[in-house]
């Protein structure tokens, strides 16, 4: 029995150590928490954050959009349209303003040389003079509209106050919107109206060696667009392309992209719009006060054919084959 | 003064949603708005986790940085509040919130924004507090006003109020984070407050 015994002196002692413990453990359970975490592994924001840059999950709301829970990329947009935004649009339009009037103090107003010949070349029809203003004054209110939006805040509020500013910027952000439209599809016709002339060529090359006659006084053969022109051009089907597609975007958010879309959809619109309006000075530039005899083609239609000899005398030599060039007096426009 | 926060205790969200449904009734939040909504993670999987997420009353609040027309405005308790009649629904406090929480209802034509909404921490707006113009009407789809405003009746916001399980708090952060400390201290466990870091740059210790 001495087995039997043995085994019932090991159960006492195991039942004094288990009561013992039983005595012990309330005691020690008040003072230390139990160690058993059932969420340990669980999804952590920070692991989550670091992962992605967002944390979306599954909401119950039939709005999809909902299960984005967090997205602090939000941080860094706002740095660039607070800060980087405005330093590149007050740069490229103050920069460019600066330059056209030291240009004009050094260059002036580039003349016909031969002065005024009496006689004119049709250069654009009244579809085409329609369609530039059409999309030009477009372009005008959409880059006040647009600029209110960027510097609005901090130059307008001061002397306005809120309520008419936050009243001028809903107008403002009406015609925006809305004027988008007519916009675009003016950038569609040139596109379509010009794009023959458009086209990079051999003369373009020797025109900007020679500095397309504004800068020194050579006078470089072009066709009916020089290079100077083309590349206005590009800008604006480019320019405009890419102003009207972010545009859009942001004008009918979650149709085509998320927040971080919009995001981008906004840094690009901000700086495509400050680039578009900076060269926009530039042409309109040269279009009023930079050049003798420039406006006009966009006015009445009709240049001087000396104008048309000193800046563009391909174009004319095609335009007098083909008997185009007329009057004794310049014809008033139709 | 307090400084008014939202703390989600995500141990405790069920996901029951009763916080999204008393917001709405609350303020009356027409179709299409949810000032408030939970949102789970990993649902269904091992790790799984319920938030319920609002507008958080952001520290230096980047809705209010990036806004055109600077219509937003922090009261003296913290809460990050918006003027309707400034507001033009460009959506930019909408790019900038980490959080979702602006939206916008759909007016006129190409589904245009109209002016933006957002949790209020059920404090109204710039109207006289308590007064019809602060509320807002209802009719014909128009949403102008902002909802109830509990905190002038001496209230909290009622999503927290009401949350069964109490994993969302409301109330002074430093209040709402020592409950929340006690919480992790007896459990033993944290739950992540989440949200907190990109609202407030800080997050609770424990
Ligand atoms: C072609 C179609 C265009 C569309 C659909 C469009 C749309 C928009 C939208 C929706 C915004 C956001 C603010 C708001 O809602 O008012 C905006 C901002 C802006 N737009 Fe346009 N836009 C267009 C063309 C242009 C053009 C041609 C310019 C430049 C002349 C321009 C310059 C700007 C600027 C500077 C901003 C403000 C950027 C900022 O500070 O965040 N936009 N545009």
């Amino acid at each position: 029995m001495a087995t039997t015994g043995g085994a019932f002196r090991v159960f006492i002692a195991a039942l004094l150590v288990s009561l013992g413990v039983a005595f012990v453990a309330p005691a020690a359970a008040q003072q230390q928490p139990t160690q058993v975490n059932p969420t340990a592994q669980s999804v952590k924001e920070r692991e989550l954050l670091k992962e992605l840059q967002k944390i979306q999950g599954r909401s119950s709301l039939p709005d999809a959009r909902t299960a984005v829970l967090e997205q602090p990329a939000g941080r860094d947009w706002r740095q660039f349209h607070q800060v980087t935004l405005r330093w590149i649009a007050a740069i490229a339009i103050l920069g460019m303003l600066a330059v056209l009037v030291l240009f004009y103090l050094i260059r002036g107003m580039v003349k016909i040389e031969a002065g005024r010949s009496g006689r004119t070349v049709v250069r654009f029809s009244a579809f085409e003079r329609f369609v530039h203003w059409m999309t030009a004054t477009c372009f005008i209110i959409l880059a006040v509209s647009g600029l209110n939006i960027t510097f609005g805040r901090e130059l307008l509020t001061p002397i306005f106050g809120p309520e008419t500013f936050a009243a001028w910027s809903q107008w403002a952000k009406y015609a925006h919107n809305y004027l988008s439209f007519p916009f675009t599809l003016g950038v569609v016709l040139m596109f379509l109206m010009w794009l023959a002339w458009n086209f990079p060529s051999g003369v373009d090359a020797r025109w900007i060696k020679e500095g397309g006659g504004i800068v020194g006084d050579k006078h470089p053969p072009a066709r009916r667009f020089n290079a100077g022109q083309k590349v206005i051009y590009w800008v604006v089907v480019l320019g405009g392309a890419a102003a009207a597609i972010t545009g859009y975007l942001l004008m009918f958010p979650f149709y085509a992209t998320d927040v971080s879309g919009m995001q981008t959809a906004q840094m690009v619109h901000g700086i495509v719009g400050a680039l578009f309006i900076a060269i926009m000075l530039a042409h309109i530039y040269i279009g009023t006060i930079g050049m003798q005899g420039a406006f006009e083609a966009m006015g009445s239609g009709q240049v001087d054919e000396n104008w048309a000899r000193q800046h563009h005398s391909l174009w004319l030599e095609s335009e007098a084959q083909k008997g185009r060039v007329s009057g004794g007096r310049v014809a008033p426009a139709e | 003064m307090a400084r008014m926060k939202f703390l989600c205790d995500a141990d405790r969200c069920v996901e029951c949603n009763a916080c999204v449904t008393a917001c709405k009734n609350e303020h009356d939040v027409p179709w299409g708005i949810n000032r408030r909504r939970v949102v789970t993670i990993n649902d269904g999987k091992p790790g799984e986790r319920s938030v319920s997420m609002a507008c958080m009353h952001c520290t230096d609040a980047p809705c209010a940085a990036v806004c055109p027309v600077n219509c937003f405005y922090t009261t003296s308790d913290g809460v990050v509040l918006h003027s309707k009649d400034l507001c033009i629904g460009c959506g930019y406090c909408f790019y900038a919130c980490p959080f979702g929480a602006p939206q916008y209802p759909r007016v006129g034509n190409f589904g245009s924004r109209g002016k933006m909404d957002k949790c209020t921490y059920c404090a109204g707006g710039p109207e006289a507090d308590l007064t019809p113009a602060e509320y807002g009407s209802r009719e014909g789809g128009q949403f102008t006003g902002y909802g109830s405003n509990r905190l002038a009746e001496g209230k909290l916001p009622l999503c927290a109020e009401m949350c069964s399980t109490k994993s969302l708090l409301a109330g002074d952060g430093e209040i709402i984070a020592q409950i929340y400390k006690e919480r992790v201290v007896r459990r033993g466990y944290t739950s992540g407050a989440w949200g907190w870091m990109t609202a407030y740059r800080e997050t609770i210790a424990s």
